[in-house]
């Protein structure tokens, strides 16, 4: 059995018709990370218990238990997010041996489903960047080409789902990390509405950004991940309480009537021509079963970007403030205490978060953070009140997810500022908390290339509706490297 | 745009981060084009224009004002984490120690 196309729905099918047992299957799934891994460089980790875990499934199984969808189905879990008794090195030197205490509360809720925690997720340095190359332990490669990245900063989750060592996977996106590196991997990625998903136990780097998003080969399958982890949580005093909830199995993937916005900003002149062509034929599939298409504005987007650096530099070096050697984690001494934080963090830390870190500080501190922090903040309110416009007309807006396909690993590493650019076309999404999906929508050159999709707040089940009916046309989903 | 070394000094002090000094002409070369990128923002009047600093509601979210223990088996993870341990204390360096600064 070829692991590599495994759902969480085809895997229910095959324990609840005794066709295999979960243990069987984790066993497959475990030699494939041993034969692939070492050289994808994917998980940092393998659970010590996943075939413990399995079993406790297979005896709930076989004592006629009734069980949710997934039960005794493996998940790999990015390396920022909590797990009792895992190394949880968010990528980095100063978490290098952390073991957590505890777990994140999408974690309690994904043991609770009888869900088996099979890995941890390589990814960039505290999330700091957009390709994998900035983690301690090593980059992941593209399963598609193992000379390219895989995205980032959930690279590893990506490239693990594409490789076929799990059928779905937690990342974590404040800017792009889960949507762009799907994109880059050809598989789906998922980033709620923030306050949707609780962030307790996430290690947090932009606060009013950050969101656990949900990897898997269908949109359903990220979808099904999705609802076993989300709401609210008296742990995370910024989730919400969600008066909706769809199942995925029984959303209607009828799209005619659907109101699609393309925004002009996003296929402005210079675009990849043949990016465009891979979005434009995704988004005649929806026209020819009856969606109709419209040209959108939202004329702050090319300030997106800006905004979100700012805010997200301000934010993340707050939250990394935290990391000081005093009560876990790398430790280095100085002669005084100060000089005991600086070495701690200046030895810890590598230098992607290093800069992000002194970014913050600067557009935060005493004579600059008016101009810097409370200017995109006002920015921010801007980009917002575009998309509550758009969306006035509109139930979802396309586009591409990311401006190119997977570049060559140092290609653009030693310039930070062109590897941000590589996140135009995702900050928008986090900056108005809005929810986003990228689904594969074909190849160029070889290598995938992904379409995504933004909805309303809280509308998840339209995002999820419109990803059904395009993978119910199309086959690049099934596309393995 | 190139930020100054002492800039980049006054900035490292703030974060407690040493910048090795090897590593500070480049922190003041690729600081110093972010911040020209992000500069971009000015271009905008946002007069009257409030700032979202919140992504949700702005309504105060309180917690019951009640202890939750913690389980003994987290606690000694909890205690075995520290880099530097007296028994079951954490030592650290002294806050006040004799300051010149």
């Amino acid at each position: 059995m070829d692991t590599t196309l495994l759902t969480i729905k085809s895997i229910g099918t095959l324990l609840r018709d005794k066709k295999t047992t979960s243990q069987e299957l984790v066993k497959l799934f475990l030699k494939r990370i041993e034969d692939e891994n070492e050289t994808l460089n994917a998980l940092l980790g393998v659970s010590q218990t996943a075939l413990n875990d399995a079993d406790a499934s297979d005896q709930r199984r076989a004592h006629g238990k009734e069980l949710g969808d997934l039960d005794g189905v493996p998940i790999i879990i990015k390396n920022n997010i909590v797990v009792e008794g895992w190394r949880t090195t968010a990528g980095s030197k100063i978490l290098e041996n952390y073991v957590a205490p505890y777990d994140a509360t999408v974690v309690a809720r994904l043991r609770k489903a009888g869900a088996v925690l099979l890995g941890a997720a390589n990814m960039d340095e505290f999330a700091c960047g957009s390709s994998t190359e900035n983690s301690h332990f090593g980059p992941t490669k593209n399963p598609w080409d193992k000379e390219r990245i895989p995205g980032g900063s959930s690279g590893g989750s990506a490239a693990a789902v594409a490789a076929g060592f799990a059928p779905c996977a937690l990342g974590s996106d404040t800017g792009g990390s889960v949507r762009q590196p799907a994109a880059m991997c050809g598989v789906v990625g998922l980033k709620p509405t923030y306050g949707r998903v609780s962030r307790y136990g996430l290690m947090a780097m932009g606060s009013s950004l950050d969101q656990i998003g949900t990897f898997a080969r269908t949109v359903e399958d990220a979808a099904i991940l999705l609802q076993a982890i989300e709401g609210a949580d008296p742990k995370d005093a910024t989730s919400t309480d969600l008066d909706q909830t769809f199942i995925p199995e029984l959303t209607d993937k009828n799209v005619a009537g659907l109101k699609i916005g393309l925004p002009k900003q996003y296929f402005a002149a210079g675009m990849d021509e043949e990016i465009k062509k891979a979005v434009m034929d995704a988004v005649r599939k929806f026209e020819d079963a009856g969606a109709t298409v419209v040209e959108v504005d939202l004329p702050h987007a090319p300030y997106a970007l800006a905004t979100y650096y700012i805010i997200m530099f301000c934010e993340a070096s707050s939250n990394l403030g935290r990391f000081d050697g005093m009560r876990f984690g790398y430790s280095s001494s100085g002669e005084s205490l100060i000089g005991s934080y600086e070495r701690t963090r200046g030895e810890g830390f590598g230098a992607e978060p290093q800069r992000r870190i002194m970014l913050g500080t600067h557009a935060l501190s005493s004579g600059y953070s008016d101009q810097y922090y409370r200017k995109a903040l006002k920015v921010r309110y801007l980009i917002k009140q575009d998309f509550d416009h758009a969306f006035k007309d509109v139930d979802v807006i396309a586009g591409p997810t990311s401006p190119s396909v997977a570049w060559k690993l140092g290609e653009k590493f030693n310039d930070p500022l062109t590897m941000y650019l590589s996140d135009i076309y995702t900050v928008s999404a986090n900056l108005a908390t809005i929810p986003a999906m990228s689904v594969p929508c074909g190849f160029v050159n070889g290598l995938p290339v992904g379409l995504q999709l933004m909805a309303k707040p809280f509308d998840e089940a339209t995002l999820c509706r419109a990803g059904m009916f395009y993978q119910s046309v199309t086959d690049w989903h099934t596309r393995i490297p | 745009m190139l930020l100054k070394k002492d800039q980049i000094e006054h900035i490292a002090k703030l974060a407690r981060l040493r910048v090795a000094s090897e590593d500070i002409a480049m922190y003041q070369d690729q600081l110093g084009s972010i911040l020209e990128y992000v500069e971009k923002l000015n271009e905008l009047n946002t007069d009257n224009v409030p700032e979202l600093a919140f992504a949700v509601g702005s309504d105060n979210v309180f917690a019951e004002d009640k202890v939750e223990a913690c389980s003994e088996a987290t606690r000694k993870q909890i205690i075995e984490a520290f880099p530097i341990k007296q028994g079951d204390l954490l030592e650290v360096q002294a806050v006040f120690a004799d300051r010149t600064e």
